[in-house]
């Protein structure tokens, strides 16, 4: 690269950072005082550019027109936000950590089939800025007048956002709130009005940041996704809440692509490095690396502790070995009356159980959250797959030495990730599930790149899929059974213990670390065996199995469940399996429907439906005592 | 008490509803048909409007094997492992005779092996793959779309006649622009040898980084430009490209870009010049083409896009195996698929034995800007048959079975 190239990568680096600043300082914000981990994030953003495209075409393609439809779209997506916060979020904001991630994943299927029912699914490609739709020649190499005037935006949003925080009451509430929100309730601030005030000024960010970005990029329903993992990185690369943490994340991740790419493929000692094709996760990648040596982001804080977020979690109860037996009768009885389909439906719902089981016991009991689950999930099912394919093992083996290999990679992982907690260590799991996935992705040789492995079917004597069916029922079961009796062993109670009370854990002699390691191991090697289970079943294993789609289901699953009890998670997986497989045969804007169901659920059961189904017992219970 | 005499219920209704199989000769045949409608709704909302016209013209005409024709179309979600589930579920429960469709190739893949455990005919739509008939072929799969190595080739004659030395290459980093990318090297290094390949980029597929991209490959300073780009990441390139003044002076090819689906968003900004392969919808003047397009528009009141003639194309291949079988049997379906021949709204086509590929054409053409529009000019018409390389090379791919 000549040096007038560096400079205009630097400055194209510059200018995409701009709009991802905007975005994840919304979401900073948001999170650093309502601790919510918004999904629908992105899903304002992609609100921003349809609502600037259309606007600019109703007020017309003159400065004022843009401009005005610019900060118009903003200020709508704002009242969007205010909307999600009112009719939804506040009513779970007492629910237990996370719980809240559902409620905004449901809102991200049903604006998604909104944008497209309103928008259609052609990509609508808006209009050039007026008065900025020329290039200018810097060192004889042309670049676009708007992305300087972008360059320019960032700082200025950063300093209005800086004075807004820093010189005027609602900014020093939210900055205490930030520290510390119960305190700020006891000194008689409203936090209803509080909360909403912030999701206003975060949403009208990401609207903004999608609205400027509308002479870039054409509006296109792929937006939301596409943004929001790059948002949550950049958010905890800065450090949560850090706005200006925020700002320097950005650039260093918009500056990093650009050179990505700048860079291009070089030569090495014969060696050929593509760096272009790093860009698929080069964002990750830093993350990892900054999070392995600042464990709180580049300006970020400790997190406070939270005192009353929701009531602490009642202790489990297992479930009876007579309620697990009628279970296990039914289970195996289904196949007997029900038709075929009924049963693959149910090798898809047991491995998924499985995973969703290892995914709770690690972010329930074991208070470690995981964004990043498939990856051990996928890394079985590749195992499995590359086991029987590559080196020619038989079925069966394949299938046991596969939960070994997931394992040994949750060895490496797990001892980066338990050196943190909360968000941070949910997102370095993300981290390390993108890296396992980009390898995965492009290594066409030996794991067949974004096509996968093909022709993974099992043995002859268990082709039928009612034999198969009885495998995945015993593998899995087995899996969950074991996982459940862990957690009433002492290193269960070990691993409650560091999650409840991780200081007099550690003054009593427990070594935390190494037991939350310990745990990180098991419940990758079992995920890694419900995904061996799972690629079997299927005959193919894709790259999807280890994408954040894949990781946000076990999620889904779990919340739908409910965190705080042991069955919620198999009772979640069995219901979002369920769901989905019937509405989408049903109507066409299933995502719409599923999202509305999800919506219902979380609002009827903020506990999860087994949590609400259990405390709705209770109360009749005692109503008739 | 109350549980089990649920439990019996729903247990006896499921047993009705396994026993209610086909009845009698007048049910209808079914076929399954399954695709990421949600992930791609640009190119496949018009393909299931393709799919509808077609089975209501031949239900019009009497069905087939006298019996009404029906398709249950199924989401696939996009993921292989829901298309699994999807397929066995269009198959044991829905009792479907065999499956059409599939866009992704890596879905396309995973349903072709479904098929091939199942023994049962896939007709796969869209997916592009080279692999899905040749390195990964199989007895029971066959493929409707000119493939990627097809509409790269149909694009090397008019590269080759410009001869120029200095090739930049970007593509979207997934199977489709990796085999774009290598099927383009190689044949045109064999056509005109001493060609340079300057600068590669793959970017991220629907997150490519415009600006650094076009920068990149400017620095290069090509005298031509192969990409594979479609969609969001191709309206991106060329707005940055066209600002930065990449174009000017050098020849771009881009794959699929002359397609109503990717062109038309582009407006006045479609790039001018361009070679394309693509679908210039309202100046193909032949006669079943003009007989699709009267009808398509009668039915939606809406142009057709290429995904429609596909999604038309497909139901036809499905039909006329199933009318040259003269039964649903796997076996027979299979042997008439092979080697059959029928016309589309682009011609006749056949499903060539050798490797189940369907000689489909495709419009190969250029860009041009009319009325603030895009639209192609200089187009002609290339038969799939001729884009494809020789018999022996295609044995050679192809597992034995």
């Amino acid at each position: 690269m000549t040096l007038s190239s560096i400079l205009i990568q630097l400055l194209n680096g510059l200018a995409s950072a701009s709009s991802l600043f905007l975005v994840s300082a919304g979401l900073s914000l948001i999170f650093g005082v309502t601790r919510i981990v918004n999904f629908a994030h992105g899903s304002l953003y992609m609100l921003g550019l349809y609502g600037a495209y259309t606007l600019i075409e109703v007020l017309g393609r003159t400065p004022l027109g843009f401009w005005s439809a610019v900060v118009l779209a903003a200020l709508a997506v704002g009242i969007a936000g205010v909307l999600i916060e009112v009719l939804v979020l506040r009513r779970v904001y007492r629910a237990p950590e996370l719980f809240q991630l559902l409620a905004t994943f449901a809102v991200v299927l049903v604006i998604k089939d909104i944008a497209l029912f309103a928008w259609g699914p052609e990509d609508l490609v808006g209009p050039r800025a007026p008065g900025f739709d020329t290039a200018v020649e810097i060192l004889g190499k042309r670049i676009p007048s708007y992305d300087l005037l972008l360059i320019a935006i960032g700082p200025v949003v950063l300093a209005v956002l800086w004075l807004l925080l820093t010189r005027t009451r609602w900014g020093a509430l939210v900055r205490a709130a930030t520290q510390d929100r119960e305190m700020v309730g006891a000194l008689g601030v409203d936090q209803a009005k509080l909360f909403t005030s912030v999701f206003f000024a975060g949403a009208v960010l990401a609207g903004l940041g999608g609205a400027l970005q509308i002479p870039r990029e054409p509006a296109n329903l792929d937006l939301d996704l596409a943004i929001i993992a790059d948002a949550f990185v950049i958010t905890v690369v800065g450090g949560l809440g850090s706005i200006g943490g925020a700002f320097l994340a950005a650039i260093l991740i918009g500056v990093a692509k650009a050179f990505c790419i700048g860079i291009g493929t070089v030569d090495w000692f014969g060696l050929e490095i593509s760096f272009s094709k790093l860009t698929l996760v080069v964002e990750f990648l830093i993350m990892a690396l900054v999070l392995v040596v600042r464990p709180y982001g580049l300006l970020g804080k400790p997190q406070a502790v939270q005192r009353i977020a929701a009531e602490p979690s009642p202790p489990l109860t297992a479930p009876t070995w007579k309620m697990a037996l009628v279970w296990m009768a039914v289970l195996v009885a289904v196949p007997l009356v029900a038709d075929r389909y009924v049963t693959i439906l149910l090798t898809d719902i047991v491995c998924f159980a499985l995973f969703a089981v290892s995914l709770h016991f690690i972010m329930g009991p074991a208070g470690m959250v995981s964004f990043g689950h498939a990856a051990y999930f996928g890394l079985g099912a590749y195992a499995a797959g590359l086991l029987f394919k590559q080196a020619g093992l038989p079925m069966e083996a394949a299938l046991l030495l596969a939960p070994l290999c997931a394992g040994a990679f949750a060895i490496v992982y797990g001892w980066f990730c338990v050196r943190l907690s909360g968000v941070y260590l949910a997102m370095l799991t993300l981290a390390f599930a993108q890296i396992s996935w980009s390898i995965v992705f492009q290594w066409d040789s030996f794991t067949g790149g974004s096509n996968g492995v093909l022709g993974i079917w099992p043995s002859a004597w268990l082709a039928d899929k009612t034999t198969y069916y009885y495998l995945a029922l015993a593998c899995c079961g087995l899996g969950i059974a074991f996982l459940w009796r862990v957690l009433f062993s002492p290193f269960g109670f070990t691993l409650r213990a560091g999650r409840d009370s991780p200081l007099r854990a550690e003054a009593i002699g427990i070594d935390l670390r190494g037991v939350q390691w310990a745990a990180f191991v098991l419940v990758g090697a079992l995920a890694g065996l419900a995904g061996a289970v799972y690629a079997f079943s299927k005959g193919s294993i894709s790259p999807s199995a280890i994408s954040i789609a894949q990781s946000t289901d076990g999620l889904i699953m779990v919340l739908l469940g409910g965190v705080e009890t042991l069955t919620g998670p198999i009772v979640g997986a069995a219901i979002f399996t369920w769901l989905r497989d019937e509405v989408a045969r049903r109507t066409e804007f299933w995502r719409a429907v599923m999202g509305g169901v999800i919506l219902v659920i979380v609002l009827l059961f903020p506990q999860g439906l087994v949590g609400g189904l259990k405390a709705l017992a209770l109360r009749w219970q005692e109503q008739r005592a | 008490m109350l549980t089990r005499n649920y439990l019996l219920a729903g247990a006896a209704a499921l047993a009705a509803l396994s026993l209610a199989g086909p009845a009698g000769a007048q049910a209808p045949i079914k076929i399954g048909e399954l695709n990421s409608y949600k992930n791609f709704p640009a190119f496949l909302e018009p393909y299931k409007k393709g799919v509808d016209l077609a089975v209501d013209e031949v239900n019009a005409a009497g069905g087939v094997l006298g019996r009404k024709l029906e398709i249950v179309s199924r989401d696939d979600n996009g993921n292989p492992g829901d298309a699994v589930r999807v397929a066995e579920e269009l198959l044991s429960r829905e009792g479907v005779s065999f499956l059409i469709g599939t866009f992704p190739s890596h879905v396309g893949l995973a349903v072709s092996d479904f098929a091939k455990q199942r023994k049962v005919l896939f007709i796969a739509a869209e997916p592009l793959t080279d692999k899905l008939v040749w390195e990964a072929g199989n007895p029971y799969t066959f493929r409707l779309r000119t493939s990627t190595y097809m509409q790269t080739a149909m694009l090397i004659p008019d590269a080759v006649k410009l001869n120029k030395k200095r090739w930049a290459i970007v593509y979207p980093n997934y199977e489709y622009g990796q085999s774009a990318t290598a099927a383009f090297k190689k044949l045109l290094s064999a056509k005109q040898p001493g060609v340079e390949f300057v600068a590669e980029q793959a970017a991220p597929l629907g997150k490519i980084d415009a600006g650094a991209v076009v920068q990149a490959l400017a620095d290069a300073k090509p005298d031509a430009i192969f990409s594979s780009l479609f969609g969001a990441d191709l309206a991106k390139f060329v707005r940055e490209g066209a600002q930065r003044g990449l174009f000017k002076d050098v020849a771009v090819f881009n794959l699929l870009a002359g397609e109503p689906e990717y062109l038309d968003p582009l407006k006045e900004e479609a790039p001018d010049g361009w070679y394309v392969t693509g679908y210039p919808w309202s100046e193909i003047k032949t006669p079943e083409h003009g007989k699709f397009v009267a009808a398509y528009q009668a039915k939606y009141k809406d142009y057709p896009r290429l995904g429609s003639v596909v999604g038309y194309s497909t139901v036809i291949s499905a039909v006329e195996a199933i009318k040259k079988a003269g039964s649903l049997d796997q076996a027979k379906l299979i042997a008439a698929m092979s080697g059959l021949k029928h016309m589309t709204p682009f011609g006749a086509i056949e499903y060539r034995p050798i490797d189940h590929q369907s000689t489909m054409g495709a419009y190969v053409g250029r860009i041009g800007v009319k009325d603030g529009k895009g639209y192609m000019k200089e187009w002609r018409f290339v038969d799939g048959k001729d884009a494809l390389p020789s018999d022996d090379e295609v044995m050679k791919m192809r597992p034995k079975n």
